[in-house]
């Protein structure tokens, strides 16, 4: 039996998974402990499972656990990497960031105050299957560059950008390079140790771990080095003070280690039933991927609708929990920034969904979006007067509208 | 299986089994993310509001005030850091006993925005010594900072007086008060406080039987504030990033059960407190603060010539957990700044032990752990000798 709605927004969060949850409610329990307490087994306890978590963690991208700066989430560390080294190394490298178009908020939003008190950003605008290339990013790159930042899997569309590459680039010219890596762990093998990327945000609450709890990778050779963002009792070799939040550091461990683990299979997977629905969609008419397909996690799936609107489509399809945009910025009725950055026009924009699948999606669901889709977009579009022109034939690019 | 008495309920607190099955549900079937718009988003987004409106009932507050962050520390740090970015650089007054996570950004304040740091002595008992708050006074600070309650010492501060003195010279500081240490043991009150002058406060849940990792800072809306974490514009744009509604979720309920049982384990608090105390003075101990109002739990001590690391460890052998400092700066070999502050000598302060109990702690308890004491320092005294 089908439980409805259908839960395909596993790039906003993803349930925490029950394994994750077991090892996580001890902590809140009997091993209550704060790891900073130093003089009794309550306090050790509670060290050593921070400890063991560390070690899972680097695990995942093939860090040292001495390079893992634990955060309350990836905007926290995506905060800390970006105006933590541009304070940081303003004074000797300079004042550039270069940065991409379809960045997160929290990199976009920082890179603004970044601008706010004196620095200037480049925002490199994707291509339309929103990629970069790496000649654009040659041709950014100044004197006074200090920082860059690009995310490897974009929130919206799921593509994956050149990481490697362009942290050979970055190195080459001196440039400090940090990467927004929240959606990517467990979905594409991260390794630390062969790509020159200095600083990489990450946390649970993607990769079927707790919210309120993530990661900020900050190299040791060349060692990487940060203005804290948040002063206190000294925690995390000074970087980022505040109580460890045990429980929570164990369910990113253990997350992280079910990734690395599972990941393999599980991507396959994913991407199985990901094109099973992409190919369920393919047969209608007027129906566009966003985003490079090649170049892409195995669990995202971005399409606009033409001829339908994209309100009355949410609408139509509540059995299914999917989202026009991102979850951070899906209260806007703003069409998303990231397909107006690939040129896509706003009516495009508008009615486009992401179909995010992920560790509990089945192919019984995948079947039913799939007819649900074809039915409810076939509707719409039977009420749409524009439908019915494109199917007359009728360029709308054309049509001189008349104002009332 | 042989469990220790926990005395360190200061440094953090168990989840409260009703906490728990509270948070549970958020965890599991409940996991949508605040900002989504379906149904799992939808109900995510209740439980964040209805866990904003028990904090703030807790504390006096209107839902609105009520900024969720990761903790105590963070809280602290986006007043002193956030109020700060939104003024011209001026004096930033803050006691000498506060909380690394106070003075720290009054340092960063100092260093790096040109800011000037009053520190505000304290006497003998850890309380404003009043001259010291007379001269600060004279400097206009445009924020303050002064707990309502000391993590070390568990010493009260006369908040609402030094507020109104603050205020009263018309100067429009912004007045800030921690007081993770004071939420469930004494009244915190927004409305009151603020009547008196004080413009925000900041709590933490794992100090209440809360979970770590959720904390708030309460913040009267004529405070311009800088967000210190940007993204996506939570928290009506003061905080970014994912709500951590489990935490949340049991942050709004351990707030909710500290305020209606605060009052019946304060007394059970005081009692054992008291019990403590005539054990100490018998023993002949130093107990920092002691003509100070204080927490119902908290009991500051030191013997002379028996250093704390190593009482503390033998305490610890003999099944009894308390603290030779702070937790967050317990890896510090230096004596604590609070009784340095206090004009305490450095060798007594090195002796010092905190012991902070929580409301599961029992008579039984506390008479065992001073037979323990007692024979412990007798072991310690007569090693003394012999050497």
């Amino acid at each position: 039996m089908l439980k409805l709605p259908i839960y395909l927004d596993y790039s906003a969060t993803t349930p925490v998974d029950p394994r994750v949850a077991q090892k996580m409610i001890p902590y809140l329990t009997e091993h209550f402990g704060n790891p900073a307490s130093r003089s009794h087994p309550f306090g050790w306890e509670a060290e050593k499972a921070v400890e063991e978590a560390r070690e899972q963690v680097a695990a995942l991208v093939n860090a040292d656990p001495k390079e893992i700066i634990w955060t309350s989430g990836a905007t926290e560390s995506n905060n800390l990497a970006i105006k933590g080294a541009a304070h940081f190394y303003a004074g000797t490298k300079g004042k550039h960031i270069i940065t991409v178009a379809t960045e997160h908020k929290a990199v976009l939003d920082t890179c603004k105050e970044l601008e706010r008190v004196g620095f200037e950003v480049t925002y490199l605008v994707p291509q339309e299957n929103g990629l970069i290339t790496l000649d654009q990013f040659k041709a950014a790159l100044r004197k006074d560059t200090v920082l860059a930042s690009v995310m490897a899997v974009n929130n919206e569309i799921g593509v994956i950008q050149p990481i490697a590459e362009l942290g050979e680039i970055c190195r080459a010219a001196g440039v400090i390079f940090h990467v927004d890596a929240a959606q990517a762990t467990g979905k594409m093998p991260i390794d630390l140790a062969s790509m020159k990327v200095d600083l990489m945000s990450f946390c649970a609450h993607k990769t079927y771990g707790p919210k309120g709890i993530g990661a900020l990778y900050v190299r040791r050779k060349p060692r990487i080095r940060l203005e804290a963002q948040m002063h206190g009792g000294g925690h995390e070799r000074g970087m980022r003070s505040g109580t460890l939040a045990t429980h929570q550091i164990v369910g990113m461990g253990e997350c992280f280690r079910l990734a690395r683990e599972e990941m393999g299979i599980e991507n396959e997977r994913i991407r199985m039933l990901r094109d099973k629905l992409l190919k369920g969609f393919m047969d209608m008419e007027e129906v566009f991927v966003n985003g490079d397909l090649e170049q892409r996690v195995p669990h995202n799936l971005n399409i606009s609708f033409a001829y339908v609107e994209g309100e009355s489509l949410i609408m139509a399809i509540k059995d299914i929990a999917v989202s026009s945009g991102s979850a951070c910025t899906s209260a806007s009725l703003e069409p998303s920034y990231v397909l107006r950055a690939l040129g896509r026009s706003d009516e495009l924009a508008h009615s486009s969904i992401r179909f995010t699948l992920g560790r509990f999606t089945t192919e019984e669901e995948v079947d039913y979006t799939i007819k649900l889709l074809h039915d409810k977009i076939g509707k719409l579009r039977e009420l749409s007067p524009l439908w019915e022109m494109f199917k007359d034939g009728i360029d709308l690019n054309t049509v001189q509208w008349a104002a009332h | 299986m042989f469990s220790p008495v926990y005395f360190d309920h200061n440094a953090t607190t168990p989840v409260d089994v009703a906490v728990l099955e509270a948070m549970l549900p958020y965890l599991g079937q409940r996991f949508g993310n605040a900002s989504s718009r379906h149904d799992y988003g939808r109900t995510a987004r209740r439980a964040v509001d209805e866990a904003r409106q028990r904090v703030a009932m807790a504390v006096g507050a209107h839902p609105t005030e009520v900024v969720f962050t990761s903790g105590g520390s963070e809280a602290n740090n986006l007043f002193m850091r956030g109020a700060a970015e939104c003024l011209k650089p001026g004096v930033v007054a803050v006691s000498a006993v506060e909380h690394p996570c106070v003075r720290e950004p009054a340092h960063w304040l100092a260093k790096k925005r040109g800011w000037t740091r009053h520190e505000i002595a304290v006497d003998g008992e850890g309380q404003i010594d009043r001259d010291d708050f007379e001269r600060a006074l004279e400097k206009k600070p445009s924020l303050w900072s002064v707990m309502l309650a000391n993590n070390e010492t568990g010493v009260l501060q006369d908040v609402p007086r030094l507020a109104e003195a603050a205020r009263s010279q018309a100067l429009g500081g912004w007045f800030h008060t921690d007081a993770v240490q004071a939420l469930g043991k004494v009244e915190v009150d927004f409305r009151r406080l603020s009547g008196a002058g004080v413009h925000a406060l900041s709590i933490s849940a794992h100090k209440i039987g809360g979970p770590k990792g959720a904390g708030a800072l309460v913040v009267d809306k004529r405070v311009e504030l800088a967000p210190q974490i940007l993204g996506g514009g939570h928290e009506r744009g003061l905080r970014s990033g994912t709500e951590n509604v489990p935490a949340i979720v049991g942050f709004g309920l351990a707030c909710e059960l500290a305020h209606v049982r605060r009052e019946s384990r304060g007394q059970h608090l005081t009692g054992l407190r008291k019990r403590i105390e005539k054990g100490l003075y018998d023993l002949g101990a130093t107990l920092f603060g002691a003509g100070a109002e204080r927490l119902p739990n908290t009991i500051y001590f030191a013997l002379s010539e028996i250093d704390g690391e190593t009482l503390v460890g033998k305490l610890d052998r003999a099944g009894f957990a308390c603290a030779s400092g702070a937790a967050c700066s317990s890896a510090n070999p230096e004596p604590s700044h609070v009784l340095l502050a206090m004009g305490v000598e450095a060798g007594l302060a090195r002796g010092a032990v905190r012991i902070s109990l929580g409301p599961d702690n029992t008579e039984q308890q506390v008479d065992d752990f001073l037979a323990t004491l007692h024979q412990t320092v007798n072991e310690l005294k007569g090693m003394t000798a012999l050497a």
